[in-house]
């Protein structure tokens, strides 16, 4: 006798992000085709919202008149040495805090009460130190970046298992070694995520500073195009922020994959 | 070089997991330590290798060990403790880099201690990328690379699966023919200290007390056979109850 067959229904799948390349792409071609199109047919006002062709084309006349480059030189010089001077600054300070009870006992506090400021609010202080030049901008986005650095630092060190520091002291290595083979390989994976969160910082930072008083940078142009009402200006340097935010990214992207490769 | 335990004491802020081990184990010598969980094993091995400070007592060598032992004290750690950024090589030649060694020395040695230990065709892979009883082979060589004098052995095989654990513990008893150390081997595992050990410590639940050191003279080629039975069923006997026992005590702190 022949009992019914019945196939067991397929119940899984669904719920796993994959990838899909031509979905970003057609959602991106697909706001600004609209964009477009709104703005053709007259439904967004041109003097508060140009379109995106507007933008381009001044874009386009930025790098005719050669001051994109200007701007974007003078922008990524103060982020570079702000952030370089910060990070270094904070590494040492963090691995110290890592490394020694009395340097993280003396330190904590300080660094629990200065880590909150928005570092914005030094750069009046800055100005009156240092003038109202190239230091005070530096000095605004360096210290930004040194607070969360000295915590990223600190807390990676913490996170790096003691076995290893164990298995590094019953082997006999100096203490010296335990630090630089064990604990700041270690600390990197923290320490490099510290990195995204400083870099994001450092950006917001060097439109600030450059809103309060220069000639050129990012932050300058967008203040300037704006007290103009040249929107399609303004907007031009958003996205050069935009792009400017994704090349930093991408950058740390790569420093990690060819630092954390035995991840 | 002989090992003296010496009246082995150790609290761990009011409370007490060792009390008075007395243990003399000669040169050469395989002594495995069993105990009910939470009796301070692991506590026993980080005193004898300098990790821990016992409360009171000490541990004393006798002899020197010999001249060649890099780290006459050297751990096998349960998780193997591997550098997850180096290669199977570089974490061998971890123990060695703050020695002063001829170049070509030191290449040797890591050389031989990845062939003894089998892994010579994996010098160049990365911890994650090996199964846990190679990670395992990767702990060992670490230690046999500095020739020790006493080799301390924490469950090193207990994070491994059964047929892992049996092949590794082949290659332990192949290594130690080759190689003159002794060794403490702490284990939960009944079998291990059947096969590997020539004399079992058998620890009461905590405070950790020597109840019994059982001596085992079947020779170790023999062990795998049923020669071995009756000690396990001895050992068996002498720690069960304890064994229940300290599974059912409610952890405080
Ligand atoms: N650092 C510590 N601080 C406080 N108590 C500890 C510490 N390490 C271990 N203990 C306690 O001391 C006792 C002995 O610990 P130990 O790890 O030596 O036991 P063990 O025999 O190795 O146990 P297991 O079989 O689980 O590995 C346990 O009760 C444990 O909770
Ligand atoms: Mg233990």
């Amino acid at each position: 006798m022949a009992e019914r067959t019945a196939p067991v229904p397929f119940r899984g799948g669904g719920f796993q992000p994959r990838p899909r390349r031509l979905v970003p792409v057609a959602v991106f071609v697909a706001v600004i085709g609209l964009w477009q199109l709104a703005s053709a047919r007259g439904w967004l006002p041109a003097l508060f919202m140009p379109s995106p062709w507007q933008i381009v084309g001044a874009l386009g006349d930025m790098i005719d008149s050669g001051t994109l480059g200007k701007h974007i030189g003078a922008s990524l010089s103060r982020i570079a040495l702000g952030w370089v001077l910060g990070t270094s600054a904070g590494l040492a300070i963090g691995l110290a805090m890592g490394i020694f009870s009395a340097a993280r006992a003396a330190g904590l506090p300080v660094v629990s009460a200065l880590f909150p400021i928005p570092k914005i609010a030094l750069l009046p202080l800055f100005i009156l130190w240092f003038g109202i030049g190239e230091p005070s901008k530096v000095a605004t986005i360096g210290f930004g970046v040194f607070f969360p650095t000295v915590i990223a630092a600190y807390t990676a060190c913490d996170s790096v298992p003691r076995n290893l520091i164990r298995m590094g002291q019953s082997f006999g290595l100096p203490a010296a070694a335990i630090v630089w083979k064990i604990l700041v390989p270690g600390a990197m994976p923290g320490i490099l995520a510290g990195f995204r969160i400083t870099a994001s910082i450092a950006l917001i930072l060097v439109v600030a500073a450059e809103m309060i008083g220069a000639q050129y940078g990012i932050g300058a142009f967008i203040l300037s195009a704006g007290n103009l009402m040249q929107t399609d200006q303004l907007l031009a340097g958003v996205a050069l922020l935009s792009l400017l935010g994704l090349a930093v990214s991408a950058v740390l992207g790569a420093i990690e994959r060819a630092v954390l490769r035995w991840r | 070089m002989d090992l003296r335990l010496e009246g082995i004491t150790h609290h761990y802020d009011g409370l007490l997991a060792l009390d008075g081990i007395d243990l003399a184990v000669r040169d050469g010598e395989t002594v495995a330590i069993i105990g009910p969980s939470g009796c301070g094993k692991s506590t026993l091995l980080g005193i004898v290798g300098g990790l821990l400070k016992p409360t009171a007592g000490r541990v004393v060598t006798v002899g020197a060990p010999r001249a060649d032992s890099l780290n006459p004290f050297t751990y096998v750690f349960q998780d193997f403790a591997l550098l997850p950024w180096r290669t199977v090589a570089a974490n061998v030649a971890l123990a060695l880099e703050h020695h002063r060694l001829p170049r070509a020395e030191r290449q040797a040695r890591v050389q031989a201690a990845l062939a003894l230990t089998g892994l010579a065709d994996f010098a160049a892979a990365l911890p994650r990328q090996l199964s846990g009883g190679m990670r395992q082979r990767v702990g060992i060589a670490r230690a046999l690379v500095v020739r020790p004098a006493v080799l301390l052995l924490d469950e090193p095989l207990s994070a491994l699966d059964a047929q892992t654990r049996e092949l590794l513990m082949e290659d332990l008893l192949a290594i130690w023919a080759r190689e003159r150390s002794t060794r403490l081997y702490v284990t939960h595992n009944l079998d291990e200290a059947a096969r590997l050990a020539d004399r079992v410590v058998v620890l009461s639940r905590r405070p950790g007390r020597i109840r019994e050191i059982v001596a085992i003279d079947v020779p170790l080629a023999e062990r795998s056979g049923p020669a071995i039975a009756g000690v396990r069923e001895h050992l068996w006997a002498l720690i069960r109850d304890e064994a229940r026992d300290a599974e059912r005590e409610v952890q405080h702190g």
